[in-house]
């Protein structure tokens, strides 16, 4: 083989598995395998709840991505960000915006599959419950998060910002937990209360599968999510190194130059 | 009864899924060809 198809082997190993290492991928393989697994029991063996139908099965994947979203990825970067502002380093804002942004994505199913189960159970998709509109601003607020940290400024005023309000969307996470307790609305009460009171056999373990699936899904999307975020930000490193490499070489070459042949005058080498 | 509702929900959530994660990893390769080796650190 010579250097250069060894050179194009390399990178072709490096691009295909560009943030996979073997634990991400035995972590993967089992994330998928749970899946399938969840899915069979979701949609094929558990049996239509006596009162809800077939409806009871969006509850499988409504409140593993309520739980995974609300509690796991804003609460990730709530602790990121409160680490961030003391720390300073890349690792944690990367980490904050990273499950951020898995958490928005979680949010959107939330709401989407609410809706969905919404409308069989209560007659409407929405209703400005203050459940769902305690939701809804958390998913606006982490929104703003995610843009927030597209601006174009300064990436420690950024990061700050970012890290500030991913601590204030995480305290929104509380009204919206105690939202059903503090006043009166069309959703449930606490659905985890539910859960240990109502749902039983094969219910109950077609949540526990969506719970444990969802919450190896987001794992694994964290985990990767992050590797993008890092090398994100060193490809902005390394190009921006690699354009001062180029600008002093020119600057060294000019210098290097005799005046008659295009070089700098006396008057310009003074102040070099 | 009901799967009106259950399939997109279930379509949501796994189409959903599917098409983040082939967008996180299509940016992933991309970014790997930018970055030199020595800055890989929490990568893979």
């Amino acid at each position: 083989m010579t250097a250069t198809e060894e050179s194009a082997t390399s990178l072709e190993q490096t691009v295909a598995g560009a943030t996979s290492s073997r634990f991400s991928q035995v972590f993967g393989t089992l994330t998928a395998t749970m899946l399938a697994v969840f899915l069979l029991f979701a949609l094929v063996f558990s049996p239509p709840d006596v009162s809800q139908r077939d409806a009871v099965r969006l509850f499988y994947i409504h409140v593993p991505s309520a739980i995974v979203a609300l509690y796991l990825a804003f609460g990730i970067t709530f602790v990121a960000s409160i680490m961030y502002l003391r720390k300073g380093t890349d690792f944690w804002d990367l980490l904050a915006g990273s499950s951020a942004e898995i958490g928005v994505l979680f949010c959107a199913f939330m709401l989407g599959t609410g809706m969905l189960w919404g409308k069989p159970t209560w007659g409407v998709y929405w209703q400005w419950d203050p459940r769902l509109t305690s939701t809804a601003i958390s998913f606006v607020l982490f929104a703003g998060y995610l843009a927030i940290r597209r601006l174009d400024l300064d990436p420690t005023v950024r990061s700050r910002r970012a890290a500030v309000l991913g601590i204030i969307g995480f305290l929104n996470v509380i009204v919206v937990r105690q939202s059903v307790q503090w006043w009166r609305g069309l959703h449930q009460g606490q659905t985890l209360d539910l859960v240990d009171s109502q749902l039983s056999g094969m219910h109950y373990f077609s949540f526990f599968l969506g719970l444990v699936s969802m919450t190896m899904v987001f794992g694994w999307l964290l985990l990767h999510r992050f590797r993008v975020a890092w090398l994100e930000t060193q490809a902005d490193a390394a190009t921006l190194q690699t354009a001062l490499a180029e600008r002093q070489a020119e600057a060294a070459d000019y210098t290097a130059r005799p005046p008659d042949t295009g070089g700098p005058t006396t008057t310009e080498t003074e102040g070099i | 009864m009901h799967w009106e509702f259950v399939i997109p929900g279930y379509l949501l959530v796994f189409g959903g899924l599917a098409i983040y994660t082939g967008a996180l990893l299509r940016r992933a390769r991309i970014l790997a060809v930018r970055v030199p080796p020595e800055r890989r650190r929490f990568v893979g």
